[in-house]
């Protein structure tokens, strides 16, 4: 989840802008705007939060969902994450185990509180649908510069704030964009916003980040996102809370014994 | 028994810190069941409306590394005297530390990957009356510790106590002709149903393969039914539980769309040893014609070395199935499976659909229909069983 993340100190910066400005065609300079945003986040260990999602759809018929998060950085991986659910009610109980890869498919676990059953399941879904919202399993998923290639655009300000305006290519095909067109705060590399072109290369969803939280003093998180789909009309709200980061979490904490013990 | 669970429940209770700490969730549903044919046996009911209840209670401190839980389970049926039957469903405290876990209660323990059928799934008994798919089980009193190293998870069980699986009474369906005397059976052990029964269960996730291996070693949870009499001399079928050894093996291997799946045990005690197999593959299709829904299509391989004529149904069988995921808000699913029997060209044709309304409510319904059995095999009374059943839930 390191979309949601980003992160920000003084001399990281000054060192960035050197190299950003040195560097030679819109490809490589994407690139390295890419590699800061993750640089910049690295180290924050691990953290849990809550997460509640209200979905609407163009009729105003809304719906909620709430689960609880738990996630694990991984050195030179992508990260580990646990996410159980609590609302809506037939789902409680229920655990969802993933393991990111900075390349090939991720692996993933769902533990059925109904079967006791924990089911290895496949990982070529990452296109769709998390919990019948908005975000697609790779919107939310752990976000590895390995991920995709990147072409620096412009320059523009999103809200009064100076940007890059960077694309994200998807390195694998089963992803469900062409590209991600992503306005990334020059300050402090976080993003605030990304639009989602889909195969067709036509605009299908937009994403806007609000009200980002400092936490350890480094690592910025956006208590609001925003999801809006423009073919379907839908929306997501996602409302993170209750951040807590330096738990001492292990691996042990993200293992099947774990996704099992889930409640 | 019941006593029991209560003063357990009640002295886990007077230890907790505060009541606030104890959180609740579960469900209640009204199940109606329709069978489409006329009774085969006297006694026989067209259908039944039950009322199930499903509360767990659960209370973790410890930042999470400890916890109880209490699920009770309540089934009152409209016909079937059997039918309506209490369990307490688990109800153990457990704990976890860095390389270990322990559990001590009753509880429920699922093990396997095939979807038509769970051959290495033996822990706990099958609740048959509850739903003949077998996947609802009784809660198992066992101690299991769990050893976690970089070499795999090894799991041991000691159960000491033995639950008799449920059968449909004289008013039930899904039933042969002879009534399963399930309360007065036979043991092979002299200790009868307090056998000190024993498991253990290394499993490991290597790259993409999910491997398990697993020995049983007790009183089988699946009786062979033999003629006898019952307390007034009428004709029965007692259940007979032998001891048996049982080596099994789980594997799955997941590959972008594909789960190849595999489960196959060897088991000696039920006169002589007997190998069976299950394996095959389930292909996920994802965002099908433009759409956010996911077709699965799953099939299946059933073996069992004892042949048709032996106690199990699906000894040269296929299954078929098709998974249907709509992926939209209301959690729309339906799964449709058939199994065919090659040797006598027997079916059995099974849809679960299910579906949420609103944020508290879920509707689930099943059908299963029985086709061409022939007169002569041991399933042949299932033949006028068909059904469908509706079971709507609220959720808490």
């Amino acid at each position: 989840m390191k979309k949601l993340i980003y992160v920000w100190s003084m001399s990281v910066l000054v060192l960035a802008q050197i190299s950003v400005a040195s560097a030679a065609t819109p490809e490589e300079r994407g690139r390295e705007i890419a590699v800061e945003v993750d640089a910049r986040d690295r180290g924050f260990g691990d953290f849990e939060a809550e997460l509640s999602m209200t979905l609407s759809n163009r009729h105003g018929q809304e719906s909620e969902r709430s689960m609880r998060n738990k996630t694990l950085e991984v050195d030179g991986d992508g990260d580990k994450s646990l996410i159980i659910f609590d609302n809506p009610r037939d789902i409680s109980g229920t655990a969802f185990l993933s393991f990111t890869h900075k390349s090939g498919p991720d692996d993933q676990w769902l533990y059925l509180p109904a079967l006791k059953r924990v089911k290895r399941i496949a990982s070529n879904n990452k296109s769709g649908p998390f919990m019948g919202s908005e975000f697609a399993y790779e919107d939310i998923s752990s976000q590895e510069v390995e991920k995709y290639t990147y072409k620096y655009i412009r320059d523009e300000e999103f809200e009064g704030k100076p940007c890059f305006v960077v694309e994200y290519y998807p390195v694998d095909p089963k992803s469900g964009y062409t590209r991600q067109v992503t306005w990334i705060d020059q300050q402090e590399y976080i993003f605030h916003k990304v639009d989602y072109y889909d195969r067709k290369d036509d605009l299908l969803k937009t994403l806007v980040f609000k009200n980002y939280k400092q936490y350890l003093d480094k690592y910025w998180r956006a208590e609001k996102m925003s999801m809006v789909n423009h073919q379907t009309g839908k929306e997501t709200l996602l409302t993170w809370s209750g951040y807590q980061f330096a738990n001492g979490f292990t691996e042990r904490d993200f293992d099947q014994n774990a996704l099992k013990r889930a409640r | 028994m019941r006593y029991l669970y209560l003063s357990v429940l009640l002295s886990l209770c007077f230890h907790l810190p505060t009541a606030s700490a104890v959180e609740y969730s579960g469900s209640v549903s009204v199940e109606g069941r329709y069978f489409m044919d006329d009774p085969q046996f006297p006694g026989q009911r067209d259908g039944a409306v039950s009322l199930i209840l499903e509360p767990e209670i659960y209370h973790s401190w410890d930042d999470g590394y400890q916890q109880w839980v209490f699920s009770p389970f309540y089934h009152l049926d409209s016909t079937d005297k059997r039918r309506t039957h209490f369990d307490v469903r688990e109800l153990f405290w457990e704990k976890a530390a860095r390389d270990w876990e322990l559990r001590v209660g009753l509880a429920q323990i699922f093990w396997g990957v095939t979807e038509s059928v769970h051959l290495v799934d033996i822990i706990n008994q099958t609740d048959l009356i509850e739903n003949p798919d077998g996947e609802d089980k009784f809660g198992q009193p066992m101690v299991n510790f769990s050893w976690i190293n970089n070499w795999g998870t090894l799991d041991l069980f000691a159960l000491p106590y033995h639950r008799r699986r449920s059968f449909p009474e004289r008013t039930g369906r899904l039933r042969a002709g002879l009534l399963v005397d399930q309360d007065n059976p036979d043991y092979e052990s002299g200790a009868q149903e307090w056998h000190l029964d024993w498991a253990a269960r290394w499993s490991q996730v290597v790259g993409d393969f999910d491997i398990g291996v697993s020995y049983f070693s007790g009183t089988t949870r699946e009786p062979r039914l033999k003629l006898g009499l019952d307390q007034s001399n009428g004709l029965v079928l007692k259940p007979f539980y032998e001891l048996i050894d049982q080596l099994g093996v789980d594997l799955q291997w997941t590959h972008e769309g594909w789960l190849w799946k595999l489960e196959a045990i060897t088991r000696d005690g039920q006169q002589g040893r007997f190998i069976a197999a299950a394996g095959g593959f389930e292909y996920t299709f994802v965002g099908v014609a433009g759409t956010n829904a996911d077709v699965g299509v799953l099939s299946e391989y059933l073996f069992d070395d004892r042949g048709h004529d032996g106690p199990s149904a699906t000894a040269n069988d296929l299954f078929l199935g098709a998974r249907f995921i709509l992926n939209d808000v209301d959690s729309t699913e339906v799964l449709a499976g058939s199994v065919f029997d090659l040797d006598t060209y027997a079916q059995f044709l099974s849809v679960e659909a299910s579906r949420r309304f609103g944020d508290r409510w879920k509707l689930n319904v099943e059908a299963r229909l029985f086709v061409g059995i022939p007169a002569d095999d041991p399933f042949a009374a299932l033949q006028t069983d068909d059904y469908v059943s509706a079971q709507l839930s609220w959720h808490f």
